[in-house]
């Protein structure tokens, strides 16, 4: 009882919980006996040559050279033990895996709203399945905030130009904390919340509530309402590309370069078309900068997604079809997270109000 | 047995009632006009000191809203702001002059046999620029502060907040000139001022240690002051440089803000390296051990300490690979730091360790700064880091760095050369209390902080979840005790100057030319110019004056 | 056996000051001589130098990374500026280099009038780059090309925000350099009082070197500038 009023531990709930949690006992472990060893031998020190009436000038020592030697090197051999383990717990946490569940974050002053893809929308709480990756694709519409989920061990910055995303699977199911962890303003300290993990069929059930739509239907919506469609059309007839199974495929830009369609490539053909010309077509493009908000633009980015499941229609996007090759590996240097992995797979249809 | 103690303690006497830098004149333009570097070494320790009085205000108020889960006793502006200004007036306005500004100016050009630092008029300048910084500063915090967090961040810091950041990043460019200028004034200062036969190697550490600083702030601070002028022009216009509606990047200003305030932690920490040795040397009457090592490790840590500056960026959006890069590094760094504890550990070895006050303040330094910078590991342990990032982790890690290493050592500094500064030795008895004090205190009030940020607390929150009530609550008792332990020194330091006994020339037996000249020392440090040609530490030399005395 | 008081080195006889040759009136207390008098002044400028090379290299690192991502917007904003005006004030100032060069030499070989005729040329000379900015300025804000509220530039509405990114470096990037050329202009004019009140010579002539240094870094922060922001659209990435 009294434990849980006062926790020296944080809860592990997450695939990344234990192996973090590990790397931090041993760093408790090494550090804090070389530390303690280091006092202990200044306390000794201290005492046994302490100034007495007979001891008032020191004696003067050479200091071996092997000494110095001994502890420049050994400590830097440990460091690089520990850069390895740390490296290699990030790309760990970096690396999204495939099958992961897609939800979309917006992150404003102060709330945080989530977006399933089946349409449901929810505020500063989050329900999830347990034991299922969780991908999160994070979107800022004001200053720069942070979603940190500590049971889960992962936090990623969330900025206002451009798309991250983080992922984590959940171990067990419960409440646990949303914490916006980067300074955003007023109520910074309320922009908290909870995730709800819950058993799959819960999750099932919840979802049931469902909404107007799935996310990518709305995002069709959009996506007739701003007459993408006129020019992006699903022949090669029309003045834009044709953007079925374009999401995480490669693409040819005008100077011959080759850039990956992922998350941030979508958004910026939206918002600042003419940045990156696909070879072959005109920019002709309008900027629909200041047009679209942040949530809208989550919605064509997931109606774009389901583009690559070519002969599903767009509102049921079962299947997982189109893995990529280099799903899985850490490709793109500019982003914490790849989005390499590709067609959402939302587990139900939606029907009906959230829960 | 006695007479040998009486010999090498202190020869107290009256200070003679030659002229020296204090009474060689009275009026208020002999001291605000002053071009010595000692008088103006006196101006900032009255300015550094009203400022950290200001500054712990802030920290004080914090504690104490956090007493409570709900934010109760502020408003959650009112505790923005005042974890903006504790950061802002305690990192632009102590940490970074405290020591070059004060200890530095007061004694390098004596360490150096130097009648005065190369450029008197711009220290002095460098004087006036802080105080117009500060003044800024507080016209700031009297009309209604600033709320963006110390770092200012876009474009929270452009666009968003509606308090005085204009005003604040402006009295923090103008902080960084005078910064700019001391270290200015060090560098030629030492590479033109030294006495005839002071040698790089028989420097004492503090000047390698203030050289090293110099550097940084020469190199580092235009940085700052450049991202500042472009933040108030992004602030003034409504546009700008890392406005994302024109294409621009916040986390480029996290870059260009890092690149200074990252080695600014080595401009507030390398001094204090600085004083330890000088003090470890001192109280056990003994050469620093492997005084190379601890020389160069000094530079090192100024070299490598440019190139970590992304590590306050791993979940803020670089790469994975660059986050790799700037982790090696990060490790890298510690490296250095590492010599310098082992090296003042090995000096005790055989030695002649005094338990006297400033030697108090300087076991407590090297402990509390070995605890706060194994603890920066874990933050550069990268997949870690994703989860201690901006949490109370990282809160207690910086101040066991900065209050337990920097102002203890700052702490240390003060007492060791009070009797030099002054001509007066303080309260023993008290001085000690007051160590005992803060050292109690300070891990107190943040070792809990650590566990806090384990457990997932955010910094910066006004009102937390109540299950991090009890860890809280410690840590403000332990900031009163705190408070009580830097009262102590403010109150017993100013009673020496009228009733402390009156100190010699070199009341703790001690090496080094500072401890040649008279307590005071003279308008221009020296009667003449020593000429130097013993080694730095060269307390055999002092054995040897003792197997003189005793034959007397 | 009681009164030795331990000093930390062995006794060194007093030095006896020996005057062997009077003072220099421009002769600081602390320092020995003029030579470190000088050596130590020209060190500190050097390092000032240092600092400003940072404080611009700030600026000028940022600009490239936008250069970089929009090299486009880049392109097309840099054929908003008068290369004429931008090429003609090239020369302006490296004229001026060269007439504060010709003054440090007056001022090495004490001819207190060329001193002062050239620290006037060169006056002049910063005088006419400055006027000529100021009509670049006058001209850049008629054409609506000053970022934030005064901005009505929108010929090309697709790289409209990014050009608005460049000017804004445009406009702190130039405007950094005018100050320091300003700040170097004061300078000028005191330093033109001090050299017709003689006190410069060939023995005492660091300052006017000093000063110089500081204008031929000015100098080079344009030589730099002018690519950068007037010259850049004839490359094509």
């Amino acid at each position: 009882m009294m434990l849980s009023d006062f926790p020296l531990w944080p809860e592990q709930a997450s695939t990344v919980a234990g192996p973090t949690d590990t790397l931090f006992i041993f760093l408790c472990i090494l550090t804090g006996g070389v530390s303690l060893l280091t006092f202990l031998v200044i306390f000794y020190l201290a005492v046994r040559y302490r100034r007495t009436p007979e001891n008032q000038l020191a004696q003067d020592i050479e200091p071996p050279k092997a000494l110095e030697i001994t502890w420049i090197v050994v400590p830097a051999i440990i460091f690089v033990g520990i850069f390895l383990w740390g490296s290699w717990l990030y790309f760990h946490i970096a690396r999204v895996p495939d099958n992961a569940l897609d939800i979309y974050a917006t992150g404003k002053q102060w709330m945080w709203k989530f977006q399933h893809a089946g349409g449901q929308r929810e505020i500063n709480t989050l329900h999830v399945p347990v034991n299922r990756p969780v991908r999160i694709t994070l979107a800022s519409e004001d200053v720069i905030h942070s979603l940190f989920l500590p049971a889960f061990r992962v936090k990623m910055d969330v900025l206002p130009n451009r798309y991250r995303s983080m992922w984590f699977q959940a171990t067990k199911t419960g409440h646990f904390h949303i914490f916006c962890a980067e300074y955003c303003g007023t109520l910074h300290s309320g922009m908290i919340g909870w995730v709800d993990v819950m058993e799959p069929s819960a999750y099932e059930s919840w979802l049931a509530g469902g909404a107007e739509g799935s996310l990518a239907s709305q995002g069709e919506q959009l996506f007739q309402k701003y007459a993408c469609s006129t020019c992006h059309t699903n022949d090669a007839t029309g003045r834009g590309p044709v953007l079925l199974g374009v999401y995480g495929s490669s693409v040819m830009l005008s100077d011959d370069s080759i850039v990956k369609a992922d998350d941030n490539y979508i958004r910026e053909s939206i918002l600042n078309p003419r940045a990156k010309v696909v070879k072959g077509f005109q920019p002709i493009m309008p900027t629909f900068q200041g047009q679209v908000n942040e949530e809208d633009l989550l919605k064509l980015l997931a109606y774009v997604k389901s583009l690559n499941a070519p002969n599903k229609p767009p509102i049921e996007p079962k299947s997982a079809a189109g893995m990529q090759s280099n799903a899985g590996a850490p490709t793109n240097p500019g982003a914490m997270t790849t989005t390499s992995s590709t067609a959402t797979s939302a587990t139900t249809t939606s029907k009906g109000q959230p829960r | 047995m006695s007479t040998s103690q009486t010999l090498y303690d202190v020869r107290f006497v009256e200070p003679a009632r030659t002229r020296n830098y204090l009474n060689e004149d009275y009026g208020f333009f002999s001291w605000v006009l002053t071009r010595d570097h000692k008088r103006i070494a006196i101006l900032y320790l009255f300015s550094v000191s009203i400022m950290f009085v200001i500054g712990g205000f802030f920290a004080m108020m914090m504690r104490l809203e956090l007493l409570t889960p709900e934010g109760d006793l502020l408003t959650s502006d009112t505790y923005n702001k005042f974890f903006t200004l504790h950061g802002v007036v305690m990192v632009f306005f102590f940490l970074i002059p405290v020591i070059p500004a004060v200890l530095g100016n007061f004694l390098l050009p004596i360490m150096l046999g130097a009648k005065d630092l190369a450029f008197p008029r711009i220290n002095l300048l460098s004087w006036y620029l802080y105080v117009i910084a500060a003044i800024i500063g507080l016209v700031v915090i009297i009309s209604g502060g600033v709320d963006t967090g110390w770092t200012f961040y876009t474009p929270f810091s452009t666009q968003y907040s509606n308090t005085h950041v204009f005003g604040t990043t402006f009295a923090a460019f103008i902080a960084g000139f005078s910064s700019i200028l001391t270290g200015l004034n060090f560098i030629v200062t030492v590479h033109r001022m030294r006495a005839p036969g002071l040698t790089w190697y028989r420097l004492p550490l503090f000047v390698w240690s203030m050289y090293a600083t110099a550097i940084v702030q020469l190199l580092a601070t235009p940085v700052l002051a450049i991202t500042l002028v472009m933040l108030m022009f992004e602030r003034t216009l409504g546009v700008g440089f890392f406005d994302p509606a024109l294409g621009g990047d916040p986390v480029l200003y996290q870059h260009m803000f890092w690149f200074y305030s990252h080695p600014a932690v080595y401009i507030m920490i390398l001094p204090a390296m600085g004083v330890a040795s000088e003090v470890v040397a001192a109280f056990t009457r003994k050469k620093i051990f492997g005084y190379k090592f601890v020389a160069f490790s000094s530079l090192g840590i100024a070299f490598l300490g440019f190139l970590v500056w992304a590590h306050h960026l791993f979940v803020a959006g670089i790469s994975v690979y660059s986050a790799m890069i700037f982790a090696f590094l990060s490790f890298a760094v510690a490296v250095p730091s590492a010599i310098k504890v082992f090296n003042w550990t090995a000096t005790l070895y055989k030695a002649s360790v005094s338990w006297q006050t400033p030697m108090l303040y300087i076991m407590g330094f090297i402990g509390l700064f070995t605890i706060g910078g194994v603890t920066g590991l874990f933050l550069a342990s990268l997949g870690l880091d994703i989860h201690v990032t901006d949490t109370y982790f990282v809160v207690a890690h910086f101040h066991y760095v900065m209050v337990g290493g920097t102002v203890m050592a700052y702490l240390a500094g003060i007492h060791y050369w009070w009797p030099k500064i002054t001509g007066r030795m303080y309260p023993e008895w008290w001085a000690r209390l007051a160590a005992l004090l803060v050292f109690v205190g300070f891990n107190l009030t943040f070792f809990p902080q650590f566990v806090l940020g384990y457990l997932g607390m955010p910094r910066r929150y006004h009102a937390y979840a109540p299950e991090f009530q009890v860890l809280n609550v410690l840590s403000t008792a332990g900031a009163s005790v705190l408070a009580l332990g830097y009262a102590l020194p403010i109150v017993y330091l100013v009673w020496s100057l009228k009733f402390g006994r009156p100190a010699g020339v070199n009341p703790w037996g001690a090496v080094g030319l500072e401890w040649t000249t008279s307590s005071p020392p003279p308008k221009e440090n020296f009667h003449h110019t020593p000429v130097v040609t013993w080694e730095a530490y060269d307390y055999p030399a002092l054995l040897e004056a003792m197997g003189e005395t005793q034959n007397v | 056996m009681s009164d030795v008081t331990y000093t930390g080195q062995t006794p060194v006889p007093p030095v006896p000051e020996v005057e062997e040759h009077p003072h220099h009136p421009f002769l600081q207390h602390h320092f020995e001589d003029l030579g470190q008098q000088h050596e130590a002044s020209t060190l500190g400028m050097w390092c000032f130098l240092t600092t400003e090379i940072l404080f611009f290299g700030g600026i000028m690192l940022a600009y490239w990374i936008y250069r970089l991502a929009y090299p486009d917007a880049w392109s097309v904003a840099s054929t908003l500026q008068n290369t004429t005006l931008g090429a003609t004030n090239t020369i302006v100032l490296i004229m001026s280099s060269l007439t504060m060069a010709l003054a440090v030499r007056e001022a090495q070989l004490g001819r207190r009038l060329g001193i002062v005729a050239m620290l006037f040329l060169t006056l002049i000379f910063g005088s006419c780059f400055l006027g000529i900015k100021m009509y670049e300025y006058h001209a850049h804000w008629q054409e609506g090309l000053f970022p934030g509220s005064a901005w009505h530039w929108n010929e090309n509405p697709e790289l409209a925000p990014k050009i608005q990114l460049f000017m804004t470096f445009y406009w702190g990037m130039t405007g950094l350099h005018a100050l320091h050329m300003i700040i170097g202009a004061g300078l000028l004019l005191w330093f033109m009082w001090r050299a017709w009140k003689d006190q410069f010579g060939p023995e005492y002539y660091g300052p006017v070197e000093i000063m110089g240094l500081y204008w031929h870094f000015v100098d080079i922060v344009w030589i730099f500038l002018f690519p950068f922001l007037y010259l850049i659209h004839g490359h094509k990435h």
